[in-house]
């Protein structure tokens, strides 16, 4: 691929119009609500410029950096998969005439979307999503579709504290190697806040060939490296991996589960807010008369009853089952199915827990292990 | 939808409320012509002075049982009904007017009624379920005509309701909502009470004041010690909290009782085990 090169805010302004030009729906950080979202972006200064936030188990709060930095934030509640999993989704739509039915299938204009500020985490999760939703045994058509025509634009991590990551330990980043068009590592410099540019695709290439740009020198490469070094030896969390399905598989009925379970709200904020959870239900609506019936699909969660309900009862009452599920699933049997952790490390879990319970300390305290880490009270 | 011989007769009725059920059926505008169609609507004082006499195939009952007359009525219209269906906060939890259920009811008679001599009713407002076997509750204050119509759709298609138990939460990040508790601080009791309301509050970034009342698994008492500890709520604060709407519901009575002792609280926090809780964010909402 081409050598790094370098562009500055008009180039990022001019890059969002190239993308634009070529059709695709813009979607990146905005600050709205009191945190830093996804969603489409129509212009530069629809970015989050000086804001970053503060994050902790149960707590995130926006907060007004001293530099003007674009993405000087951890990633916030949302995560593409929004936008990559949607839901709901109508897949069918059945009209009775008569004696028949009319299936339809709704005729959907899948959006291209060019997602701007992936992070490291957030692209492995992509990948995770992918493993189940696109390159095994069952494709999902409205997965494939918007991920096949996604452009991804990765901002390497750099310039804020890491609070309730732990991507080193998942070696989910922080820095994205591969699997992105282009990738941007910013350098907040006073007089030279600009943007150094890996390539990673053909077409990564083509738009960058759109835009004003100059060859990255070695001080450019240098720093950037330097800014993402940073972040990985300021990881907020730990999670020793090695062995850690067999340890937790082997310590089902450990009583720290109960602890949780005390805790634990089964409100499933932590399995919505996480990028690789795929989980959905189908459902059949009705109008009243009957002749109308709608096939919707929804994002499910494993933390209410209605997930288990088999045979007249939900299979996993208690919260303490639920939650176990989720951890065991996250950091286990996940890797049973598909290769891989459930989890990226991204810590939105930790964060937009209501009651903050933190997944790398539960772990550690199940599986008997040293928890290491400074932000831990 | 095979043609049925006859339509099955609906009735609505009224207990102590504030109608606002009954509106919420009426507020199903562009299904009530088709509601007529496929109902005889039988008994709908809110609606017609035409009255046909029961046995009903359906009766939709709004409003809490106050009165010696009300648990009569409730038995004479549950001997008519065919499926009887509690709408509402107040049928299905007891309602606002359940506060009295905390205090003495003739010390609240004195201080509400001029003349408190001629006021007859019963020591606590209590669900339609308390005196008899209610087949299907639909929560909310007042409840959502989106799952008002799905139960009607059910009953005339003779198949279970889809009516979500789960909590507000997951209608917040399904609307991608940013969450007012986490990210502001407020206290919001959305994840202990049930869907339903389309996440309105926090939509608005406000807490949830709980109107449909405990979700299906409901930890009250860890969301309690989270809002002491966290939000910076006093354990009277935590009180109130819990007695809107569904003061009555049993859930949200433990709740409140639980911190209406105050020596309770260290109990409460002890066990559990909130050393765990990172203590640096006191503000309450405020960066």
């Amino acid at each position: 691929m081409a050598s790094p090169a370098v562009i500055d805010v008009n180039g990022l302004a001019a890059l969002i119009a190239a993308l634009q030009q070529e059709g695709y729906r813009v979607i990146g950080p905005i600050q709205r609500d009191g945190a830093i979202i996804y969603d489409e972006i129509s212009q530069l200064n629809d970015l989050p410029f000086g804001w970053g936030d503060e994050q902790e188990a149960g707590m995130y709060r926006v907060r007004r950096r001293e530099d003007n930095a674009v993405f000087g934030y951890a990633v916030g509640p949302h995560s593409w998969k929004r936008f990559l999993h949607p839901s709901p989704v109508v897949l069918w739509r059945a009209r009775r005439r008569g004696n028949e039915w009319m299936i339809e299938e709704p005729v959907e204009d899948s959006p291209r979307l060019a997602f701007l500020g992936v992070r490291s985490c957030d692209l492995h999760a992509i990948g995770v999503l992918d493993r189940v939703l696109h390159h095994g045994s069952y494709i999902d058509p409205i997965y494939a579709e918007r991920r096949e025509s996604a452009f991804v634009i990765v901002v390497q991590c750099a310039h804020f504290t890491p609070r309730t990551c732990f991507c080193a330990s998942m070696g989910t980043g922080p820095k994205a190697t591969q699997g992105f068009d282009l990738a941007l590592t910013e350098l907040v410099e006073p007089d030279a806040h600009r943007f150094v540019v890996e390539v990673g695709s053909a077409r990564g290439a083509a738009i960058l060939q759109q835009i004003p740009h100059r060859p990255a020198e070695p001080t450019d490469v240098t720093a950037a490296e330097h800014a993402i070094a940073q972040t990985a030896a300021s990881m907020g969390r730990q999670l020793q991996t090695a062995g850690l399905p067999a340890a937790l598989l082997a310590n089902l009925e450990h009583p720290h589960w109960d602890k949780i379970a005390q805790r634990c709200l089964a409100c499933g904020n932590c399995t919505m807010v996480c990028p690789t959870c795929f989980c959905f239900s189908v459902e059949d609506r009705h109008d009243l008369t009957g002749t109308v019936t709608e096939r919707v699909r929804r994002l499910d969660v494993c933390f209410t009853t209605s997930f288990t309900y088999t045979a007249g009862k939900p299979l996993r009452q208690s919260i303490r089952s639920r939650y176990r599920q989720w951890l065991t699933h996250k950091l286990a049997t996940w890797v049973e199915q598909f290769g891989t952790f459930g989890c990226v490390g991204c810590g939105r879990c930790i964060t937009w827990c209501p009651v903050g319970i933190d997944l790398t300390i539960e772990a550690a305290a199940i599986t008997g292990r040293e928890q290491t880490t400074e932000g831990v009270v | 939808m095979p043609r049925r011989r006859r339509r099955p007769k609906l009735a609505v009725w009224k207990f102590a409320s504030c109608d606002g059920c009954q509106l919420t059926l009426l507020d199903c505008e562009d299904e009530l012509l088709l509601m007529s169609e496929l109902f005889e609507i039988a008994y709908f004082l809110e609606a017609s002075s035409a009255v046909v006499r029961g046995p009903y195939d359906l009766s939709l009952v709004e409003g809490s049982i106050t009165t010696a007359e009300e648990v009569e009525r409730i038995h004479a219209i549950r001997r008519q009904s065919r499926i009887l269906v509690a709408m509402g906060a107040c049928a299905t939890a007891g309602g606002i007017q359940a506060l009295r259920n905390f205090v003495d009811v003739e010390d609240m008679k004195r201080v509400v009624y001029a003349s408190p001599e001629y006021v007859r009713t019963l020591e606590h407002s209590l669900p339609a379920s308390a005196y008899v076997p209610v087949d299907y509750e639909l929560p909310g204050c007042p409840p959502n005509k989106v799952q008002v119509l799905e139960f009607l759709t059910a009953f005339l298609q003779g198949r279970r309701p889809s009516i979500p138990t789960h909590s507000v939460c997951l209608d917040c990040k399904r609307q991608g909502i940013v969450c007012v508790m986490v990210a502001e601080g407020i206290p919001c009791l959305g994840p202990v009470t049930r869907t339903g309301c389309g996440a309105l509050c926090p939509r608005y970034r406000r807490g949830c004041y709980g109107c449909f009342g405990p979700m299906e698994s409901p930890n009250t008492e860890s969301l309690s010690a989270w809002f002491l500890i966290r939000s910076g709520l006093a354990p009277q604060q935590l009180v109130p909290l819990y007695r809107s709407f569904n003061a009555a519901a049993p859930a949200f009575v433990e709740a409140s009782q639980r911190y209406a002792d105050p020596k309770s609280v260290q109990k409460a926090a002890e066990s559990l085990g909130t050393h765990a809780f990172d203590q640096r964010e006191p503000a309450n909402g405020e960066a």
